[in-house]
């Protein structure tokens, strides 16, 4: 275990940041979203939910798959590069961490996405855990202990004072790399801010929901319940809790015309949009009920039964706090507790 | 073959991306129907550009268009080139059918199962059913089965379409299918026409009126509303669901069951299907 004052922190970044590509939480016009650290950069690792999550930083919310220039009338396909520089995520919480592996099951399965593989093969995740989780928050239900946290290395905030414990080789490597600014102390402070968080994490409102109606035995169970015709109708079809979600990866693939060929490239989708699934013949989910089911369907019972049961869904509760609905998936969830077949 | 990815001297070990094409020939065009084209495609060296299996599909790009998965209709046993039957019906088909021969597309796959050709289908009597352009699917298990007559027992094959002018692969059905041994082919259209002397009438009735017996297996490939009372007419036949295949089509971006697109149930059509049995079907939440 190590330690550093919080004063010295910029001091941290800057050496990280002289190597490496540094992303953390960063205030900008009113907002805190993950961002790329610079000496003018206002870091902000007190704000416990960055609007977006982490998720764009490994699978972007638009990126280029490949170009394709004409010459001589003969088309040429270039593969846009991989990420080849190694690059650091500070501040990333518990529930992130737990996307990013619901993630590693999509993008890593075969076939592998090399663009993914290659931004999780560059990242050193360092995690912070939460001192103060807030009430919209229910990741412990999804198995996620925010109070120590998954990633290559842990860090807590207590008081004045960022303690940072690295868990795994890429830890240990940045961890020698930035040790003359980190200080050599025990445990103790940390573990009596484990046994807060947990505690407070114990009385928030969500953390006991029952997850016994949901998993893969409710792919066939819980389809035709009459429930979905009463929960879907606040929904706007806006998506906000598509791209808020650090679970969430449906994308689009197009093309953008750049006057010196095409650029093909993928961006975020969101099933809860009523062209998703159009074609040309028809579109298999026509009404926002059938739309908002999927979504709910895919990450409580469709995902788990395709990977051994992980749900696809971490409990950081973004789409409890943006949904202009008022609509989440805390609320699908304690209706089928208490009236699901 | 795939050529592999360019350099990336941090990143060894990965292979070029499944989401990258690979440029294709357009070498022939054949005008199938008014609104029907086939395209042959090959490699710009020649030859094809991957290895396929019956039923499998690609996605075939248009740069500045649109991108959108076909299936591949020529056989395997085709040594020299790929096809896809193509019916123009939206922006993309649109641009396709607009192309020449020369001209230059993006293709990658094949993506997706294929129809158990070596396995459950291998010996057994077959009965294809085929409504419209869906006959594009199920030609490339045809002629793979006519081309290894052996492993098969007898071929039926009912097809229908509006009118006879909209019959796909007219030629190769009436000069090639019908002339093979054991290779019974049953054609219909819609409505009388003038200069035609088959049979007139919708595929699930015609299906009725040939009253098939149950010692064969059935693909079933057509829009909807065929596949619907065909399979209401094999099951009063006396077939179990488990003797029926057919293919379902959804939206695909990525054909490799990441995009989210296609997915129905725990099911991504693009990497578990195309091809599902009825047994399979049935299991499925009724969206597709």
């Amino acid at each position: 275990m190590y330690k550093i004052q919080k004063e010295n922190l910029k001091a941290l970044y800057a050496a990280i940041a002289a190597e490496d590509d540094l992303f953390l939480p960063v205030r900008s016009a009113g907002q805190v979203n993950f961002g790329l650290w610079t000496q003018e950069a206002e870091a902000d690792i007190d704000t416990l939910k960055t609007v977006k999550s982490a998720k764009d930083i490994f699978f972007p919310q638009s990126e280029n798959l490949y170009q394709v220039h004409r010459q001589e009338g003969k088309m040429n396909v270039q593969g846009a590069e991989l990420c080849r520089k190694p690059f650091v995520v500070f501040g990333i919480r518990g529930c992130d961490v737990k996307g990013m592996e619901v993630l590693d099951k999509v993008f890593l399965s075969e076939p592998v996405d090399s663009y993914y593989a290659a931004r999780r093969q560059m990242g050193t995740l360092v995690a912070m855990a939460c001192g103060r989780p807030e009430t919209s928050c229910f990741c412990k239900v999804f198995g996620v202990d925010c109070a120590a946290p998954a990633g290559d290395v842990i860090t807590w905030l207590v008081g004045d004072t960022l303690y940072w414990e690295p868990k795994t080789e890429k830890g240990e490597a940045l961890t020698a790399k930035v040790a003359q600014l980190l200080e050599k102390t025990d445990a103790s402070a940390v573990e009596a801010e484990k046994q807060n968080i947990r505690a407070i994490v114990e009385k928030l409102p969500y953390s006991h929901l029952s997850l016994d109606k949901w998993g893969a035995a409710a792919a066939d169970k819980n389809f035709d319940s009459p429930l979905w015709e009463q929960l879907y109708t606040p929904c706007l079809a806006c998506g906000t809790c598509t791209f808020v979600c650090p679970t969430c990866q449906c994308y689009d693939i197009k093309d953008y015309n750049t006057g010196n060929g095409v650029q093909r490239y993928r961006c975020w989708d969101s099933c809860m949009y009523s062209d998703f699934t159009m074609m040309a013949h028809g579109n298999n989910r026509n009404s926002q009920m059938q739309r908002f089911r999927q979504r709910f369907m895919h990450k409580l019972a469709y995902f788990p039964a395709n990977n051994d049961g992980m749900f696809s869904c971490v409990g950081c509760g973004r789409c409890v706090d943006k949904c202009p609905g008022h609509l989440n998936i805390v609320k699908v969830i304690k209706a089928f507790e208490k009236e699901g077949v | 073959m795939q050529e592999p990815m360019h350099e990336c001297k941090y990143n060894p070990g990965f292979m070029r991306d499944t989401l990258i094409p690979q440029v294709g020939i357009i070498t022939d065009i054949r005008t199938e129907t008014p609104d029907v084209k086939t395209f042959r495609v090959e490699a710009p060296g020649g030859g094809k550009l991957f290895e396929h299996m019956p039923g499998q599909c690609a996605m075939v790009c248009a740069p500045g268009v649109g991108e959108a998965m076909f299936s591949i209709t020529s056989s395997p046993t085709n040594q020299h080139y790929q096809e896809f039957s193509i019916k123009r019906c939206g922006v993309l088909t649109e641009h396709l059918h607009s192309l020449k021969a020369g001209d230059e597309i993006l293709v990658r796959g094949p993506y997706g199962n294929n129809f158990p050709v070596e396995t459950e289908l291998k010996g057994k009597n077959l009965l294809f059913i085929a409504g419209g352009i869906a006959l594009a699917p199920l030609r490339s298990v045809i002629n793979y089965c006519l081309d290894n007559r052996e492993n098969y027992g007898d071929i039926d094959i009912v097809y229908g379409s509006r009118s006879a002018d909209d019959l796909v692969q007219r030629r190769e059905i009436e000069e090639v299918w019908s002339k093979i041994p054991g290779v019974n082919v049953h054609l219909t259209i819609d409505r009388p026409q003038d200069g035609w002397d088959g049979h007139v009438g919708f595929v699930p009735s015609y299906l009725q009126e040939l009253a098939f017996d149950t010692n064969r297996t059935a693909i079933l490939c057509g829009p909807p509303i065929m596949i619907k009372f065909c399979l209401q007419g094999l099951k009063e036949m006396g077939f179990a669901m488990e003797q029926v295949y057919t293919t379902l089509e959804l939206r695909m971006k990525c054909g490799v069951g990441k995009c989210g697109r296609c997915n129905i149930g725990t099911k991504y059509v693009c990497k578990d299907g195309p091809v599902f049995r009825f047994d399979q079907v049935d299991e499925l939440p009724n969206e597709y």
